[in-house]
């Protein structure tokens, strides 16, 4: 059950990010002018006749920040009475006090009339609230619990795991310079695709052409490491079906998120086809970061008895250990 | 401390900080600090001059977009309309262009008046479009719609502000503390709402009106630089000297 509520809590907060997104991208950000009262009413009183025009989609991704937040603060208590395990309890805490720093970052962008670094800090942490929630709802099911244990012991690949860390990492970095390029008005600062200016090099430059390039450039760095983790996977750990799924979901994604950021610039910012492209963007990192936790799964504790060390080939050598994550208290 | 109080107690925090990041007030008069500035007009009545002129269109005018109000059923029952960017008369008149001097008057200070002006949003448009106003005169914003708006003003040398009207017949009095030539505003929850004001530390400005017709009245004799500005096609300047009880024509002429 907590983890079916983990689940909901981590889908809320995709569809969170949909909806910051689409209040970016139709420039409506300033559309309630007041916060945390909207036209000076309690936010949940707001009628909804006069929900129109940009406040509807301001006012709209309140009232799911709200939602999410109350969420937020019922998974983190639930955790804090059920949930046995240190590690996940704190991440409870992490993704309250999150949540309420990015209520608070959302409130001041929009009393300090959008200032960039805020505004770029609130789509940053975001992906960290939606990490958090994510993580929550991996540690908190049946299969990690179980260690992934049906087809044997969880691989210790340390190749696998550095290299979905590296690939993880790129993926947030990218984001950051994404809402960069969205906070400061670059998205079409380089106007056709897949050349710039006609070229494979932007032939001018300024800031705005450096943070898209920047972006493009990132897509190119990001589309290799989900390569090289994706086959990896595929290649060494094919049967086993808790990192198969993802790293095909990661490639399914990685092509989606692709193509609508070349619709991004094609369609000239159409507003569903950005916000579209931000929401990809969080499911490729969460993707990501799900295979990244379940390759690491053997190093948690409560892994099924002995950690496999992973080699590359056919032979697997194993070898028992105890979990440095281990506790007293702890179990996976 | 128990957990559950630690919990409580960080949420109990966070709130306070929610409470003082959004402090502030629904005072509907700006706290903007009015520029001292002199009684009586320094202009000797007996020399004032005068320059008219008109503003013109040269070329055909590119037809004016059209707006989709389909975002509030209020404005889209007001019927279909245009952005007023090219408002050209018959004879090519050109409205909605600001003139203004934009040099000569040395240090002359002028009085500010105490009407204030009005931008009314009506019928989901700002009226006027364009407009002027002196530095500390008091600028009412009204809203006379059925639905609301929010006064978006984004200048460059005054103090950014964003005000929520949520009812029909709501005021915000503001003034601005610095010239500035053109301070606009918008409407983000109706983004085809747009106005310019040009604010200026003397009253020698115009609205180009109908045939691009322009007065600039009460103008102490000497050497003005003149300056016109379209919200598309930019400004132009124009110098120009007159005497002691001239009147003086001058034209501006765009072209598309």
């Amino acid at each position: 059950m907590l983890h079916l509520f983990a689940m909901l809590v981590a889908a809320f907060t995709g569809i969170l990010i949909f909806a910051g997104g689409l209040v970016t991208s139709t420039e409506s950000g300033l559309s309630v002018p007041d916060w945390p009262n909207t036209y000076g009413y309690f936010m949940f009183f707001f009628p909804l006749e006069k929900m129109v025009g940009g406040i509807r989609y301001e006012h709209t991704h309140r009232l799911i920040a709200s939602t999410v937040g109350f969420l937020i603060l019922v998974l983190a208590a639930w955790l804090w009475r059920a949930e046995t395990r240190r590690w996940v309890r704190r991440l409870g805490y992490l993704a309250l006090a999150a949540v309420i720093t990015q209520g608070i970052l959302g409130g001041i962008t929009v009393l300090w009339y959008l200032p960039d670094p805020i505004s770029i800090a609130h789509a940053s942490l975001a992906q960290i609230v939606f990490c958090l929630t994510m993580t929550i709802a991996l540690a908190t099911s049946p299969g990690w619990k179980r260690a992934y244990a049906a087809n044997g012991p969880a691989p210790d690949d340390l190749m696998l795991q550095r290299v979905a860390v590296v690939t993880t990492g790129l993926i947030y970095l990218q984001i950051v310079v994404g809402a960069t390029m969205r906070h400061t008005g670059a998205g079409l600062a380089i106007p056709d695709f897949p050349l710039m200016f006609g070229q494979l090099i932007p032939p001018h430059w300024d800031s705005k052409i450096a943070i898209h390039f920047a972006h493009r450039a990132g897509a190119l760095i990001v589309s290799l490491a989900i390569l090289a983790t994706t086959g990896h996977v595929l290649y060494h750990h094919r049967s086993r079906r808790e990192l198969r799924r993802p790293a095909l979901l990661l490639l399914a994604l990685l092509a989606t998120q692709v193509t609508l950021g070349a619709l991004t610039v094609l369609s000239k910012k159409e507003f569903i086809i950005n916000s579209l492209h931000v929401v990809t963007g969080a499911s490729v990192l969460v993707t990501s970061l799900v295979l990244t936790l379940r390759a690491h799964r053997s190093r948690f504790a409560g892994a099924v008895g002995s950690r496999v060390r992973f080699t590359p080939g056919p032979t697997i050598r194993t070898r028992p250990t105890v979990s440095p994550l281990e506790t007293t208290r702890d179990h996976g | 401390m128990h957990p559950l109080l630690r919990l409580l107690a960080c949420a109990a925090l966070s709130m306070a900080v929610i409470g003082a990041a959004c402090g502030g007030g629904a005072s509907e008069e700006s706290t903007a600090s009015k520029t001292a500035a002199p009684v009586t007009n320094p202009v000797d009545p007996n020399t004032a001059s005068a320059i008219t002129g008109v503003v013109t269109l040269q070329g055909t005018p590119p037809s004016n977009p059209p707006i989709n109000m389909g975002s509030d059923p209020y404005c889209m029952k007001l019927g279909a309309a245009t952005t007023p960017v090219f408002v050209v008369s018959d004879d090519s008149g050109l409205e909605n262009v600001f003139v203004y001097v934009k040099d000569g008057l040395g240090s002359l200070k002028f009085p500010v008046p105490s009407s204030p002006v009005v931008l009314d949003q009506k019928g989901c448009s700002y009226s006027p479009r364009v407009f002027g106003i002196q530095v500390g005169q008091s600028l009412d914003i009204v809203n006379s719609d059925e639905t609301l708006h929010n006064i978006h003003a984004l200048p460059m040398a005054n103090r950014e502000f964003n005000r929520g009207q949520a009812l029909q017949g709501m005021k915000y009095t503001t003034t601005f503390t610095a010239p500035e030539v053109m301070l606009p505003f918008k409407c983000d929850v109706h983004k085809w709402m747009n106005a310019w004001v040009g604010v200026l530390e003397h009253p020698f400005y115009a609205v180009s009106g109908k045939a691009g017709a322009f007065a600039l009245a009460g103008l102490p004799p000497g050497t003005y630089t003149i300056e016109a500005w379209h919200e598309k096609l930019g400004a132009q300047t124009q110098q120009i000297t007159i005497g002691p009880k001239e009147s003086k024509k001058i034209s501006f002429v765009f072209k598309v």
